[in-house]
């Protein structure tokens, strides 16, 4: 069972978070002005790759704050975790390594 | 039956204290410290069970977790038999029944064994190319005579009597086996004063120690040596010592599983449970978990009273057992020498039989000749004599050449065979970490960690006592963040041996069938077959022979078949690769997997401070979610429909009460609260003025309806949401989301408060009656307190969130209380409304009367594909809001489109028929298959008070069809119904006023 680094609680075991999908997907500012295809691909087109890849995780059963993680979807490896809003410290090449 | 192969003296059992158990019927005895093997073996019992496929003759071939033969059935008692024990694992204790397993009617005669004779046909694939055709025949015939044949042990068929339990632990240094290297690493590791937790499968510490004859440790005995470590590690406080745990399973980031078997040992378990589950999360994992002894493949190699030749070496020593008068020991190494001094020692009459040649042997040979005992070398095993006990072996000298002179047959009532050594990498390779081949020891060792680990001893091809204990040390003081090192004197260990893989032979290979996996009868000539046929990839191999996938999988096994595999496809045996080790690394039960999570700790049961009363009261329940929710309250003969006729009747006619406590509400707080709901559901929030309650309809980004509840405005800043009994999670997950990712500017708090209220729906024209006597500080009057509004003041003197809603489209009122007080407020109710004829009433009866006024339930009529317009609730959208959640996606192209599925009635012409919920809607039951479907049936009842059965149901492009007829699905065929308005009752809505 692997152990997260939530930015609040420090290392808890994966089974108390919970995976939100792609990070970094904003919400527009103003819906109503966004054009069918570009609306579309918010709501359903999402990244998937083969490596490092930056998620929105929760920690369900613990602070219950959202937050975001860079993990390598190969290896399974957290790179960091980042508070909501943040940037992460490492870039993907960065992370690759 | 006595005793008649222990030894008079040695081994580590305890002669003063007799333990009896039963095997097949007979009874038994061994004494304490024994397993069950060497207990049968000190009686003479070698034949304990019948092989998986050709139903062979098996006996006991190991003193370890990797006897893949002596499979038992055990018992302590009803409910807790277990199949498939492992003889070698198993610690005698008073009583035991044990029964060998795999025949029928009886071990010695057993009709099953007629596959022998057919064994020519059960080649590799065997399954595969039978069972192919005819078709017809895969489920009648195949299956059925597959699942017959197949398993081995009888899985018990009543529920597992015992207790188990689990613990979360963390340590700094974690080592796994207390053998020499893993009892050094302890010391080294505990040293330091970090936390260390020392766990061993066996059920004495010790490991290759405990039947240690002639070594010493720094001049002592090694016994002394074992003991004296573990009265040190004792004393440490920062030392666990968990013997009998098997490190089963290694995970992630150092989290390792393992099980610890408490109680099996003892009669009284004194309440204790039967195992215990470890996680353990270990800054460092130090693996010294030993060695595995390789079998030598030659024919006829399976037959009972074949061992593993340190096997007879363990019996001998540390059980005081002889498993024969005779023994021969066939190898191609060094160990087995040792094997034949301690058991010439103790009285047998002994051969070696060695493949190597005089050349090539070390200083064992001299030893052993010293002994007196007869050494044959370069001598090959061509097989076996007897059936169900080995009688003879069959040897022949081969010459330089690699020819094979004559036949001799050495006769014995034991063989202790040795191939060589293999480390045991399961945890490691589990660990992720990358295996290496290691040409000169013939194995794959440790290569590079993939987690903080290290892998030492035996595990990683070091045999020697005196480097495994130095090697240890420094691992332990290492993982342990120290630099420290010992040197320790031990006696030097005979090692060494020559890799073969099939034992040269003189005989037919295609006729001889000479083991491999001998769990899963695996021989060879199947896995030759299997090369011939095309298989190269050795996880394709291992698949098709099954080699081993058996419940051993293939510790004594997998080097042999791999070694074969690369010689037949004429590849050096790196470039096979090995197959994936996964856990459990043995059996594990699921008891101990499971834990306490059973019965009512399994699937917790959420009830209402209410649920009592409708116990109490004959109600039947029906699950919601995690909820027990009262289903309906029969009265004494009637059955589910009169007693809902019943309630239906009642609640419009007088007054009925309704347990609403498992309604979701959250508690939205803050300056922003009205901005954010603005945001959340599709309705106005901002000029709800305080004391008003609004039906609140919530939707996913895409456009689709996702829960719907009434929401009061407590205050300015505050909003009482409520949201459906099973949705309450996922709306209050949606909402963090929102706030939290979206717009961490707005200013609010969310509160789950579903446990803190309980609420009770008190429903009727005589509702208000019923509940003005208890009501104190609100003005309940029509004019003061109209439909949608929301009181706070008291009830009974309790707080009150005082909601005058309906979900009956009766005049109604649903009344909040904090949840202690909800059974008392309820029964205060259940009093007052007596001279109405108030009615309890439950969730049949609730859908049943909504259903008259066309009230959808989310996840009823909604599929997470409707949205508000296909359901008639357009209305509830705030058109002038810039944006909600969802807003955007109603613009879309599919959601405006024309033909979508839209709410509607339906009345089947039969009034008395009930139509299926999720029945199929068509327009013409004439057309060709297949057939268009309009859309289906999402509630149907028999209505009391509309006088007929009633129907909701989502048609295509449904409101343009009203007054049309189409036609519904039932068991008997195609039924025709009309459209009709979706609200069957009061169509004006006037009762909810009153």
């Amino acid at each position: 069972m692997l152990l997260i680094d939530c930015p609040c609680c420090g290392l808890r075991p994966e089974t108390e978070f919970r995976c939100g999908g792609q990070a970094h997907v904003a919400r527009p500012e103003k819906p109503v002005d966004v054009g069918d295809q570009d609306w579309s691909e918010y709501l359903f087109v999402r990244a998937n790759p083969r490596g490092v890849h930056a998620e929105r995780w929760i920690h369900q059963h613990g602070c219950g704050r959202w937050f975001n993680a860079l993990r390598d979807t190969v290896s399974d490896r957290f790179v960091e975790t980042y508070p909501m809003g943040g940037k992460p410290k490492s870039t993907t090449t960065e992370a690759r390594a | 039956m006595a005793q008649h192969f222990r030894l008079p003296s040695g081994g580590r059992i305890d002669r003063s204290k007799p333990v009896s158990f039963t095997f097949n019927g007979s009874k038994i005895e061994g004494y304490q410290g024994d397993t069950l093997a060497s207990a049968l073996l000190a009686n003479g019992v070698h034949f304990v069970g019948r092989s998986f496929k050709y139903h062979r003759p098996r006996g006991i071939m190991s003193h370890g977790s990797d006897e893949p033969s002596a499979l038992l059935s055990v018992s302590r008692g009803p409910g807790r038999t277990d199949p498939n024990n492992r003889a070698s694992v198993v610690e005698l204790r008073e009583g035991l029944v044990t029964k060998s397993q795999n025949h029928w009617p009886s071990l010695n005669f057993d009709v099953g064994a007629v596959n022998d004779l057919f064994s020519p046909v059960f080649v590799a694939g065997f399954y595969y190319k039978t069972f192919m055709w005819p078709r017809s025949f895969w489920d009648k015939v195949y299956e059925p005579f597959i699942r017959a044949a197949a398993g081995l042990g009888v899985a018990p068929d009543v529920p597992d009597a015992d207790r188990y339990a689990n613990r979360h632990a963390h340590c700094d240094v974690l080592v796994v086996g207390m053998g020499p290297t893993g009892l050094a690493a302890a010391l080294a590791a505990s040293e330091t004063g970090k936390r260390v937790i020392v766990a061993d499968e066996q059920a004495e510490p010790g490991g290759s120690l405990l039947h240690a004859s002639e070594e010493t440790i720094d001049g002592k005995p090694a016994a002394e040596w074992v003991k004296e470590t573990l009265a040190v590690l004792d004393a440490r406080e920062n030392v666990i010592l968990l013997p009998r745990t098997t490190v089963f399973g290694y995970y992630n980031h150092n989290h390792v599983a393992m099980t610890e078997r408490v109680t099996d040992h003892v009669v009284d378990p004194k309440g204790a449970p039967r195992e215990r589950l470890w996680q353990v999360r270990a800054g460092h994992v130090v693996i010294a978990a030993g060695s595995l002894e390789r079998p030598l493949v030659f024919a006829d190699n399976d037959r009972p009273g074949v061992l593993l030749a340190e096997s007879v070496r363990v019996f001998v020593n540390r059980y005081g057992v002889l498993p024969g008068r005779k023994i021969v020991f066939a190898t191609s190494g060094a160990s087995a020498y040792q094997a034949a001094v301690d058991a010439k020692r103790a009285g047998a009459h002994v051969t070696i039989s060695d493949l190597r040649l005089e050349a090539d042997c070390g200083p064992e040979l001299a030893k052993a000749r010293a002994a007196g005992v007869e050494v044959l070398t370069a001598h090959t095993v061509i097989g076996t004599v007897g059936a169900k006990r080995v009688k003879g072996l069959i040897v022949a000298p081969v010459t330089g050449a690699g020819a094979i002179g004559p036949r001799r047959t050495l006769d014995c009532d034991c063989v202790g065979i040795s191939g060589g050594w293999t480390p045991t990498v399961h945890l490691f390779s589990q660990s992720r970490g990358k295996l290496a081949y290691d040409e000169a020891l013939d194995a794959f060792l440790p290569g590079t960690s993939a987690q903080a680990e290290t892998t030492v001893g035996a595990s990683h091809g070091d045999y020697d006592l005196a480097r495994c204990l130095t090697a240890g040390y420094a691992a332990g003081a290492k993982a342990a963040g120290s630099a420290a090192t010992a040197r320790f004197e031990a006696t030097p260990t005979l090692k060494g041996f020559q890799p073969v893989r099939v034992m040269p032979t003189d005989a037919n290979p295609a006729k001889v069938r000479a083991f491999i996996d001998f769990q899963n009868d695996v021989t060879a000539k199947d896995i030759k077959l299997a090369v011939r046929e095309g298989f190269q990839s050795i996880e394709h191999v291992k698949r098709y022979t099954t080699t081993g996938m058996a419940t051993d999988q293939g510790k004594m096994s997998n080097m042999n078949a791999l070694g074969i595999v690369a010689g037949q496809l004429d590849r050096p045996l790196p470039s096979v690769g090995t197959t994936t080790f996964r856990p459990p690394y043995t059996p594990t039960t699921f008891g101990a997997l499971v834990g306490p999570a059973r019965d009512a700790l399994f699937d917790p049961i959420r009830t209402t401070p209410i649920h009592d009363w409708a116990v109490e009261h004959g109600a039947k329940f029906e699950p919601v979610s995690l909820w027990r929710r009262a289903w309906y309250f029969p009265k004494a003969g009637e059955d589910m429909h009169a007693a809902v006729a019943r309630e239906c009747k009642a609640v419009r006619d007088g007054v009925g009460v309704f347990d609403a406590s498992t309604l979701g509400k959250i508690e939205v707080v803050g300056p922003d609260a009205a901005e954010f709901m603005n945001r959340m559901y599709v309705n106005p929030w901002l000029k709800l003025e305080p004391g008003k309650c609004r039906y609140g309809l919530m939707l996913k980004e895409d456009g689709y309806i996702m829960d719907d509840g009434v929401v009061a405005r407590v205050a300015q800043d505050r909003f009482h949401v409520t949201t459906t009994t099973g949705g309450a999670a996922r709306v209050l997950n949606h909402m963090e989301d929102y706030l939290q990712t979206e717009w961490p500017d707005l200013n609010v708090f969310l509160t789950s408060i579903t446990e803190e209220w309980a609420v009770i729906a008190v429903q009727g024209p005589k509702a208000r009656e019923t509940i003005a006597p208890l009501v104190s500080d609100i003005d309940l009057s029509p004019e003061a307190f109209p439909h949608m509004a929301m009181r706070e003041g008291r009830i009974c003197g309790a707080p009150t969130r005082l909601f005058r809603v309906s979900f009956t489209g009766e005049l109604g009122f649903e009344i909040n209380v904090p949840a202690d007080y909800g059974r008392a407020v309820w029964e205060a109710i259940y009093e007052s409304g007596r001279k109405f004829g108030i009615t309890p009433y439950g969730t049949e009866t609730m859908h049943v009367l909504r259903a008259e006024k066309g009230y959808i339930i989310v996840g009823q009529e909604t599929d997470g594909t409707v949205t508000p317009d296909d359901v008639g609730l357009a209305g509830m959208i705030a058109k002038a809001k810039a944006d909600f959640v969802g807003k955007r996606s109603l613009a879309r192209q599919d959601l405006v489109a024309s033909g979508r599925k839209q709410l509607v009635g339906l009345f089947a012409d039969d009034p008395s028929l009930v139509l299926e919920e999720g029945a199929q809607v068509v327009a013409d039951p004439n057309q060709p298959i297949p057939m268009k479907m309009l859309g289906h049936v999402t509630s149907s009842y028999d209505s009391p008070n509309v006088g007929r059965s009633i129907a909701l149901a989502v048609v295509a492009d449904g409101r343009a069809l009203m007054g049309t007829s189409l036609f519904v699905t039932t068991p008997g065929g195609f039924t025709r119904v009309s459209v009709v308005d979706p609200v069957f009752f009061d169509a004006k809505g006037e009762r909810i006023n009153a």
